[in-house]
């Protein structure tokens, strides 16, 4: 047998290439869009990952500490650590914000870390530069992706800090890169109100009549004193002893401490089921309407291809060819039309995916999904060409 | 009755129904023997291409007989089930223009037919080099159509048309397109060809140049056919 589409590809080969090309550039959008995706849970993942907790234990009825605002009071951790199978508890503040570093400034997720060292859950894992905090004032671990370097000196609220390590994919599940500083400054920074507001409120406090006793001496200050600390984090990360099961533990804690605890599980599924669903929905929006428009565009070369050989086509059927190798014929140029798109398509998306400013994760199973629905969705539109093409009479072929 | 070739018998063919129908074929009777060709002319709207189209079941056509071979292909009705297969084992059909196809070489072009009917590339190959040779136009068997003159182009579709070596052709004004002496060369072939497969052909023609070369001539007017001797006149 003669493969007709072959031959008629070869001799066309233009046409094929560029349409070829400018689906693969749709496909390829396509590609990155499920990339940003996966990208989108992958942080999430390695977040959670390199937390370094099994379980979060956050402020009851909340979701906390990543998808809603939670607080809890910092000495929580002792009485957790006292419950049975928890091998270390540590405090921890997560805080959104633009960070200042000279002219410019970043938006990352400065985290507050306790200052035990090393292997304390909330820490980053290993560094690619420098070293961790050893003081508990004033350092920061930043994460590579905001662009600081060893020695640059952040601006976080009043505060200056000095980078003294870096780390690699330390990031929110909203792809904002980490900073790492000591609790302490941490708790000021998420806490801290402006000298305005610590004028006003300490006038405030010095005209109640009941916290201001000219009989009690002392008094005042102590109350100033305890307004202006913050004893409060965001959430407890907790490491489990071998052989611990983490719903057990979890149900102690919750039970006694009247705390809300996730799992690791748990927090997964918020993160990924809640945090990010929104936009995970838009992205399955996107990749959608990309298909559709990239099935739009198969269909309607094929069709016009076919179209214009329709004269041959008559001819094929009056010489006897059967309706299989014709419906045969257009089908296959339609997926080797679907096949160099998808070639053009997973290199384009590898070559501009690490440019995105947000973690584009290309996963080889997608990659296969996507052959297979290219196949299909080419088959599909080659599907009104067929018909068009079983269509034609013969007899024009003989003409009058 | 011959038991091979074309034969004819009250052949009918109305298009549409009601007030606008067109009786294009109101009876033909009409008769080719193996190795005889014969021309077929007559004004134009006479119905000569409704007739091809029914004896190359294209068309359906409404009444009459036709047999093919020794096959009674139509009675009132079609004979046989797969018209398709009909078409591409044992009818060669040469059109007036040589619908070629584009991303086909020559020699692939001839061997189509046989390709398609299951034949293995290189026999078909073989067999289409074979005839291109015939046809003088061999030295051009890996040049693609749209390299080809005009005249190259319907010897090749000739080739085609005669590659599967059909007990019958059919074409509809192949000289058409090319001066005399190119006219006169086609139906010579096409003569041999006749002679040496024993193939029974009809071409349909206005060509002043060729019809003096039929020895026999059937005049289509007004749907009826009409039997003439024709001058037979040698091509040389
Ligand atoms: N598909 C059709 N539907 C209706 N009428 C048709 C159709 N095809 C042909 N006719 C009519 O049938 C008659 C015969 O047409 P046909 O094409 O067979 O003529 P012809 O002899 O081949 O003419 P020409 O020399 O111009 O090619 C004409 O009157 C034509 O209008
Ligand atoms: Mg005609």
């Amino acid at each position: 047998m003669i493969s007709l589409a072959g031959r008629d590809i070869l001799h066309a080969w233009g046409k094929f290439v560029f349409t070829g090309i400018g689906l693969g550039l749709l496909i390829g959008a396509t590609f990155t869009m499920a990339g940003v995706y996966r990208g989108m849970v992958d942080d999430a993942k390695v977040m959670l990952d390199n937390s370094g907790a099994d379980l979060w234990v956050v402020q009851q009825d909340t979701l906390g500490p990543y998808a809603e605002p939670s607080s809890i009071y910092d000495d929580t951790y002792r009485s957790i650590l006292g419950i049975s199978g928890v091998a270390r508890a540590a405090n921890v503040t997560y805080l959104t914000m633009q960070v200042r570093q000279g002219e410019r400034d970043v938006r990352v997720l400065v985290t507050g870390v306790t200052a035990d060292g090393p292997g304390t859950p909330g820490w980053p894992p290993y560094l690619v530069a420098g070293r961790q905090i050893t003081r508990s004032h004033y350092e920061a671990v930043a994460d590579v992706a905001t662009g600081f370097k060893l020695g640059d000196r952040l601006q976080i609220r009043r505060n200056q800090y000095t980078v003294v390590g870096l780390t690699r994919r330390m990031v929110s599940s909203s792809g904002d890169p980490m900073v790492f500083i000591p609790l302490k400054d941490a708790q000021e920074a998420q806490f801290l109100k402006d000298n305005d507001a610590i004028v006003r409120s300490r006038a405030r406090t010095a005209q109640n009549p009941a916290l201001n006793r000219p009989g009690v001496p002392g008094l005042l200050d102590s109350v100033i004193t305890s307004q202006s600390s913050n004893p409060y984090v965001n959430a407890v990360l907790v490491q489990l002893e071998a052989g611990h099961v983490s719903e057990d533990v979890a149900r102690s804690i919750s039970r006694w401490k009247r705390l809300k605890v996730y799992d690791r599980a748990q927090m997964e599924h918020i993160l990924v089921g809640k945090l990010i669903a929104t936009s995970s929905r838009q992205i399955g929006m996107f990749m959608v309407i990309l298909t559709i428009v990239s099935a739009a565009i198969v269909a309607f070369i094929i069709y016009t291809l076919t179209m214009g050989k329709i004269r041959e086509i008559a001819v094929l059927k009056l010489i006897g060819t059967r309706n299989r190798t014709i419906a045969a014929l257009i089908m296959q140029q339609a997926i080797a039309l679907g096949l160099i798109g998808f070639v053009v398509g997973k290199i384009t998306a590898t070559l501009w995916g690490p440019f995105f400013p947000k973690h584009v994760l290309l996963e080889p199973l997608d990659a296969v999904i996507g052959l297979v629905a290219v196949v299909v969705i080419c088959i599909l539109s080659s599907i009104i060409a067929i018909r068009a093409a079983l269509k034609v009479d013969p007899a024009e072929a003989i003409g009058g | 009755m011959v038991d091979k070739g074309i034969r004819i018998e009250g052949l009918k063919k109305r298009y549409g129904s009601g007030d606008t129908a067109v009786d294009a074929l109101k009876g033909i009777d009409m008769q080719v023997a193996p190795g005889e060709v014969v021309g077929l002319v007559g004004p134009s709207g006479s119905g000569k291409s409704t007739l091809l189209k029914c004896l190359g079941a294209v068309i359906e056509p409404t009444a009459g007989r036709m047999i093919l071979g020794d096959e009674l292909i139509y009675d009132d009705g079609w004979k046989v089930t797969d018209l398709r297969a009909l078409r591409r084992d044992r009818i060669g059909f040469v059109f007036q223009a040589p619908y070629l196809i584009p991303f086909l070489d020559v020699t692939d072009n001839v061997a189509l037919l046989l390709m398609l009917a299951g034949r293995p590339n290189g026999e078909a190959r073989s067999r289409a080099m074979e005839l291109l040779e015939a046809l003088d136009v061999g030295h051009r068997a890996k040049a693609m159509p749209s390299q080809l003159s005009g005249g190259e182009q319907q010897r090749v579709s000739i080739a085609r048309g005669l590659v599967n070596r059909p007990p019958v052709i059919l074409a509809d004004e192949p000289t058409a397109p090319l001066d005399s002496e190119r006219a006169l060369a086609v139906i010579r072939i096409l003569n041999d060809m006749a002679r040496k497969y024993d193939t029974a052909i009809i071409v349909v023609t206005h060509d002043e140049k060729i019809i003096p070369t039929f020895k026999r001539i059937y005049h289509i007017r007004d749907g009826v056919t009409y039997e003439e001797a024709g001058e037979g006149r040698s091509f040389d």
